[in-house]
């Protein structure tokens, strides 16, 4: 996909008619909208696609990323898509910092799919794995210099000067002899012809200049956020556009048999069509209203899944039930496969002092963001098709896109406005995106078409976080010392999950928070029991590491007490010699102000106990401690200290909004949150049956960011798996027994 | 149907019946004002009318003819209006943002009511979902807000 010189202008028939958000960001910078900005090296991109295209130097095509326009401000096509976790505020940052552009100046977008915008070590592009400052870090600082060193070099022919006699301050190429300045949108037009510098010998900045890396910049969004300017795919609309909604069949698998009312709904008022589509009844109509009115009237007999339809797709049994699904992944027999071992476990088990076996569970969760699921599809008089989704992945969707269609990916133009969240549900989950349907519309209409999928529909096929059944076997020594710890974990992963079937090796989501603990216990298995779920499974928030480190760590504390050990005393013994974590377990502790276990009498009369968690999630680690206490009957959680070890960070208001973002999810998880299935379908198909986390039960939540200067780690995931294992185990030790299941709320602790 | 949103009388052709947020969205090409949930649960689309939150998903149209409409998009024409979104600004609180209309219209309902809010009033006003969890940020805009000397209630 190429933006022409003259994208601006085709854009003003192009886009859709409300003021897009790059049309707004325009508009609010100070540049005209629609006006003519010739952004530097756009017509010779495709000439120079080659010149540095070497898998060692990813994203270092200046002119697909950056335009910098007259007024001075940068126009950065972000490889990451933001969502909520400050990515296109930290990419500024990022790519300011070489530049010398204030973050400030930057206006930020979501870049198109094609291979210059892949910048990920990994050869994808996708936003997840909490990977885009890790991952973009290298990449978008070498194109911050490149787009500087270009600058300088047209500056140099602008002023008549050597470029050795240049220098830059933000915003300006400098003459150091004479002062003379020059702004960087009065040089664009002359860069826009000059080679890309070879990205091998461009010079970085030495990280004691660094201006903006390491500073609490503003986000770049909130304005708009807090004013409701911003825009996002269900927001979007264009010329002659019709609504539609869609009543899914009630179990995947199932198709229409036959339609009862179709007449009827056709006539009701503000219907246009009704369409059946593979396990679905769209409505189209003038209105999103109309149209859902006229989804949900649709009286439709479903038909069961006809035979041979498992192999291609998850087929949901009529007596499905996630209860008795943990039931059957207790009792389960069947090949155990191992994915991390250490010593002889089965010996050291059989050689213990003493032996503890406990199951524990998780369970089903939604994504449940803010934002449903939308798409607009509009085929062109060209016959090529623009489609304005949510995604975490634009390149992978437009593949998908190209499938279905059986278009050129060149004839595909994704367009991806902001998401009002994610959590891992904009990936490519087969029959969980509304994008198929909304392709399928438009076709058969001739007329763009935005399908907005109700709450109560998002509900029904939502890919869920799996559910894991585990059993634990932990061996002690004479002192009370874990000198073996067996867990057996029968679930299957996310990534497993989008097969449908299962792959050549494990799935690393499906153990991980199990596997990659840095405790020594000297003989350990880590195992899982493949068991395919008839739901459809998908990615959330902290992934595996969600429920694993909660399986974990609260074993762990039973051991503990099993041992007679403090869990603080014990984490510390089985982390000796660990520099890091031992620095980052002491941080925590010391931000609460010293271990205090309980259970104690609070200030104000209520019998409260702290727990510990922790964890070490997509290459950060991470230490919580939790309070909490009982009112009437259910968990209070008072206060959550955190300490996270990035390795570095760019922005530490956003690693602390990051910080209670993830802490406020995964006390959601463990406090309230459950899918449940019964009769193959999902009890809860709104918030009013799925209860989230709400701000009376938000904790104060304080924040310790331990810069170790380790390899960079994420952010946006890795502070959420240690809290569900700090609530649980500071509950146990204030009900004094063990809590080997979430959410809490399924417990009974009135005393 | 006549309506009055943000002091712009507004002639619609569409059922009485209509929920105000969809007449917002689709009918006035006011998207600000989201959908989450149309059952009141979420709060994505509360407005005000006559100066009380309301869930315009679950709002008929015919329920505020004749009343006067606040919508987020000029919630800046509001003295109090402006004040809180410069709060949200201040502590930088929305992370995707989806909620955050919802949000601020809530807070600007409660801050007309009660100018000094205790915890216990916030945590009875601001009943909206907020999945990103900014919680702690919305609580310290809005105890930053009520202790500015330029709060003197609405």
């Amino acid at each position: 996909m190429s933006r022409g010189p003259f994208e601006n202008i085709a854009e003003t028939v192009q886009e859709p008619v409300n003021l897009s958000r790059r049309g707004f960001m325009r508009a609010s910078s100070g540049a005209a909208a629609g006006a003519f900005i010739l952004g530097f090296g756009l017509p010779t991109r495709r000439a120079r696609a080659d010149d540095t295209k070497s898998p060692k130097f990813r994203g270092t095509q200046v002119p697909a990323f950056l335009e910098i326009r007259p007024d001075n401000t940068v126009l950065l096509q972000s490889p990451f898509i933001e969502g909520g976790q400050g990515t296109f505020t930290a990419m500024a940052q990022i790519v300011g910092e070489e530049l010398d552009a204030d973050p400030e100046t930057f206006i930020v977008e979501n870049a198109p799919a094609g291979d210059e915008y892949t910048v990920m070590d990994s050869g994808m592009r996708i936003t997840g794995g909490s990977m885009s400052v890790r991952d973009g870090y290298a990449p978008m600082r070498r194109l911050g210099a490149l787009a500087r060193a270009m600058l300088l070099q047209a500056g140099a022919q602008q002023m008549g000067v050597s470029v050795t006699e240049l220098t830059t301050q933000p915003g300006y190429v400098v003459h150091t002899g004479s002062g003379r300045t020059v702004r960087y949108g009065d040089l664009a037009h002359v860069a826009m012809d000059l080679p890309i510098p070879d990205p091998a010998i461009v010079t970085l900045k030495d990280p004691s200049q660094f201006r903006w890396i390491g500073q609490p910049v503003q986000r770049l969004d909130i304005y708009e956020k807090s004013t409701g300017k911003a825009e996002y795919t269900i927001d979007m609309r264009v010329e002659g556009m019709l609504h539609a909604a869609v009543q899914h069949a009630p179990r995947l698998g199932m198709t229409i048999a036959s339609i009862r009312n179709e007449e009827q709904v056709l006539n009701m008022r503000g219907i246009h069509s009704v369409h059946h589509l593979p396990g679905a009844v769209a409505v189209v109509a003038e209105r999103w209203w109309h149209a859902k009115q006229g989804a949900e009237a649709l009286l439709v007999n479903w038909a069961e899944a006809t035979l041979g339809t498992a192999e291609t797709m998850r087929v949901m049994p009529s007596d499905f039930s996630s209860e008795s699904y943990k039931t059957h992944l207790a009792t389960a027999s069947g090949k155990i496969d191992d994915a991390e071992t250490k010593g002889d476990t089965e010996q050291a088990l059989q050689k213990a002092h003493t032996v503890l076996e406990a199951t524990y569970s998780s369970q089903y969760v939604n994504h449940a963001q803010l934002e449903p699921p939308s798409a607009l599809a509009r085929y062109n008089a060209d016959g090529t098709l623009d489609i304005w989704l949510p995604n975490q992945a634009p390149d992978m969707f437009r593949a998908d896109m190209a499938k279905r269609t059986g278009l050129d990916v060149e004839k595909i133009t994704i367009h991806s406005p902001l998401l009002g969240g994610f959590f891992g549900r904009h990936f490519l989950y087969d029959q969980a995106n509304p994008y198929p349907q909304a392709i399928l519309l438009a076709k058969a209409t001739g007329r763009p078409i935005k399908l907005i999928w109700s709450r109560e529909e998002e509900f029904l096929r939502d890919a869920l976080r799996p559910l894991a059944v585990v059993k634990f076997r932990g061996g002690l020594d004479t002192n009370g010392y874990p000198v073996a710890l067996e867990a057996i974990s029968a679930t299957e992963g996310p990534t497993e999950g989008l097969g449908p079937k299962r792959g050549k090796d494990l799935d690393p989501s499906a153990l991980e928070g199990l596997t990659g603990k840095a405790y020594d216990i000297p003989n350990r298995r880590i195992s899982q029991r493949y068991i395919q779920s008839p739901t459809a499974l998908g990615y959330w928030r902290s992934v595996g590491n969600s429920m694993n480190d909660f399986l974990y760590e609260t074993f762990l504390d039973e051991l503990a007490d099993k041992g007679g050990k403090d869990p603080y005393e014990l984490r510390r013994h089985l982390l000796r010699g660990n520099k890091r974590l031992t620095t980052l377990l002491q941080a925590v502790v010391d931000l609460s102000g010293g271990w205090k276990r309980g259970p104690f009498t609070a200030a104000d009369g209520s019998r409260r106990a702290r727990g510990i968690g922790m964890a070490s999630p997509f290459g950060s680690e991470a230490a919580a401690i939790a309070e909490v206490s009982i009112e009437q009957g259910q968990v209070r959680v008072h206060e959550i200290w955190e300490a996270l070890d990035p390795g570095s960070i760019v922005n530490p208001a956003i690693v602390e909004a990051q910080i209670n973002g993830a802490v406020a999810l995964g006390l959601s998880q463990v406090l309230l949150e459950e899918a449940v299935y019964e009769n193959g379908m999902p009890r809860a198909r709104n918030y009013d049956g799925y209860p989230i986390l709400t701000l009376d039960h938000m904790p104060r939540v304080h924040v310790k960011i331990v810069e170790s200067g380790e390899k960079m780690g994420g952010v946006g995931e890795p502070p959420l798996p240690a809290i569900p294992p700090a609530v649980a185990n500071a509950v146990s030790t204030l009900v004094g027994r063990r809590i080997r299941s979430m959410p809490l709320s399924r417990h009974n602790f009135q005393s | 149907m006549d309506l009055t949103i943000n002091g712009v009388p507004h002639q619609l052709e569409i059922e009485p019946e209509t929920p105000l947020l969809w007449a917002l969205r689709d009918d006035l090409a006011m998207t600000g004002t989201k959908y989450g949930c149309g059952l009141a649960q979420c709060g994505a689309c509360t407005v005000l009318v006559n100066g009380q939150a309301v869930r315009s998903c679950v709002t008929p149209i015919e329920r505020v003819a004749g009343a006067s409409v606040l919508t987020i998009e000029a919630i800046e024409q509001d003295d109090l209006g402006k004040r809180v979104v410069s709060a949200w600004v201040k502590h930088q609180v929305p992370q995707c943002g989806y909620c955050q209309s919802g949000q601020v219209m809530a807070a600007v309902s409660l801050l007309k009511q009660v100018p000094h809010p205790t915890d216990d009033d916030i945590n009875a006003a601001m009943l909206n979902l907020c999945r990103c969890g900014t919680y702690n940020a919305i609580r310290a805009a809005i105890h930053d807000l009520a202790s500015s000397p330029e709060n003197k209630g609405a």
